[in-house]
């Protein structure tokens, strides 16, 4: 076989498998799109769920994922952050950093499940908070925090290490450098690991299932001690455990696009947030 | 009078001997430049002087090193008040992703200086210190990355100045530059020497032949000569010096 026809066909099988990839995204899109739609209207998204949750809308489970993410992001971001400062600015190449990588990395391929059954076992029960924000919050924010750490750990690495040095050179601190140049200059790819990794955990169930997670729940919490419904959870359970579930079906699927946009627009505003500040440091 | 006063200075990066029994005298208000090939030295022998190497995992160092007769590695000097006093510009020209303004103020705000007014006009005397006032004066808020590499070079050199070192070390400040902002960077060294003690490494002989004062030649960690430039260009004492020079090796 000639070089220029192997070439050929790698290529080829190369653009299949790329273009297979962004197929699979965009049936799931479409599909979900094209069964949820129906349903989507000023009441669906600003109406509590009645008769059944057949009908209504499904406003106090956004607004209960909503108070997840913001929880989440406070327990995880200084957590995060301050961990990954210390393993790559402070015992950069040690045993420790080392050691601390790892087991951050063991924590990320923890199921979640598990970190259910932990914020349950702690949260819940062992600080008595109950299934509430602030122990779903806690919960989802530790399944966060190996994505935090990471992100990051990548977004300080990016900082090149003559604007460190550049800063010790003018007698400035150690911690005076991290402050006000290695941090500000990863900023905005800290920021957007952060809103990448919330993102990632708004969609999950199963850490929200023992700590926070309502079954049925129309009133909107009230302090940080309620509990509250949400988006993931609240699909489940329409999927599984209602009295009609054909007749629910539709209301699933306008969950789950809800869900989808949600987690879309935190995306989409991730990047956003990085091309401002890229622009405001004169990009680089 | 001498402003950095080294006897017989050994250091070394884990097993690897850097350098070898340095001796020499830096006289105030002039400059020094020293040469050699790449890996014999040089910069580690300029780096010492502000502790640089200190950020270096595994490095020793054995002998004297004074600087205004104070030993600077001694367990009572604060490192952080020894760079303010030794300013140092690199190689490749690293502005912070900052204002050009605040590039400047920078020095003076670690340092705890918050006075609004004095660093106004600190800024000011800097870059025009570093003969770039009149080329960014109307754009002191704008990124300091919009500027060229050679005024970006500059500006590195204004943000030294802002924290009033007695002495300045260079690292090849100009080796990434173009010729026109190399020449520049040379009539600055030339201007700077009034006020500051400077210290300059490069791969350039001609550059070292025009700006220093004094000149040490470096190799394989020794520092084979070290005397008046004129005298070391004109009538090295020693073969390879010589041979250096003429360009038959490095």
């Amino acid at each position: 076989m000639s070089k220029k026809l192997s070439q050929q066909i790698a290529f080829w099988i190369f653009r299949i498998l790329g273009v297979f990839v962004v197929g699979i995204l965009l049936w799931i899109l479409g599909f979900i799109i094209y069964n949820g739609i129906g349903v989507i209207s000023f009441e669906f998204i600003f109406d509590a769920p009645r008769d059944g949750m057949l009908k209504g809308g499904i406003f106090p489970a956004i607004v209960g994922t909503f108070c997840l993410i913001v929880g989440s992001m406070i327990v995880a971001f200084p957590l995060g952050v301050m961990s990954a400062i210390y393993t790559n600015e402070y015992v950069r190449d040690g045993k420790i950093s080392k050691f601390i990588r790892m087991m951050t990395n063991n924590l990320g391929s923890i199921p979640s499940i598990i970190f259910g059954l932990f914020g349950m076992a702690l949260f819940v029960n062992t600080m008595s908070w109950g299934d509430s924000i602030l122990a779903g919050s806690f919960t989802l924010g530790l399944l966060a925090l190996p994505l935090v750490i990471r992100t990051t750990e990548e977004a300080l690495r990016t900082v090149p290490d003559s604007l460190r040095v550049g800063s010790y050179a003018l007698g400035a601190s150690k911690l005076q450098t991290i402050r006000y140049v290695t941090l500000p200059a990863a900023f905005p790819n800290i920021v957007t690991g952060l809103i990448l990794s919330v993102g990632r955990v708004s969609g999950e169930t199963a850490p929200i299932l023992f700590t926070v997670a309502a079954y049925f729940l129309p009133k909107l919490p009230s302090s940080v001690f309620d509990q509250v419904m949400a988006l993931p959870y609240h699909l489940y359970v329409i999927s599984t455990s209602g009295t009609n579930l054909e007749a629910a079906r539709p209301m699933a699927y306008g969950t789950a696009l809800v869900l989808i946009t949600l987690v879309l627009i935190i995306n989409f505003s991730a990047s956003l947030i990085r091309k401002h500040f890229s622009k405001k440091l004169g990009g680089h | 009078m001498n402003i950095v006063e080294t006897k017989d200075v050994n250091f070394y990066y884990g097993d690897f001997h850097a350098l070898k029994g340095v001796s020499l005298d830096v006289v105030k208000n002039s400059v020094t430049a020293f040469i050699g090939p790449s890996g014999c030295g040089k910069s580690t022998f300029l780096r010492l002087l502000n502790r640089m190497n200190d950020l270096i995992p595994d490095m020793k160092l054995t002998g004297k090193c004074l600087i205004n007769g104070k030993d600077i590695y001694d367990k009572r000097v604060d490192v952080d008040e020894l760079r303010k006093k030794v300013g140092m510009v690199f190689q490749k020209p690293n502005p912070f992703p900052k204002t050009i303004f605040e590039n400047i103020a920078y020095g003076l705000r670690v340092n705890g200086i918050k006075d609004k007014e004095f660093i106004r006009n600190r800024v000011e005397e800097s870059l025009k210190g570093a003969a770039l006032w009149e080329e960014v004066k109307d754009k002191l808020s704008r990124s300091a990355y919009d500027l060229s590499g050679g005024q970006q070079q500059r500006l590195c050199i204004a943000r030294a100045l802002a924290v009033k070192p007695d002495i300045l070390l260079m690292d090849e400040p100009a080796s990434a530059l173009d010729p026109i902002s190399t020449s520049k960077i040379e009539e600055l060294i030339f201007t700077l020497k009034a006020e500051y003690t400077i210290v300059i490494v490069t791969h350039n002989m001609q550059q070292a032949a025009r700006v220093s004062d004094s000149t040490g030649f470096f190799m394989l960690g020794e520092l084979i000569e070290f005397s008046e430039t004129r005298k070391m260009f004109l009538n090295p004492s020693k073969e390879q010096t010589q041979n250096y020079i003429t360009g038959r090796f490095g």
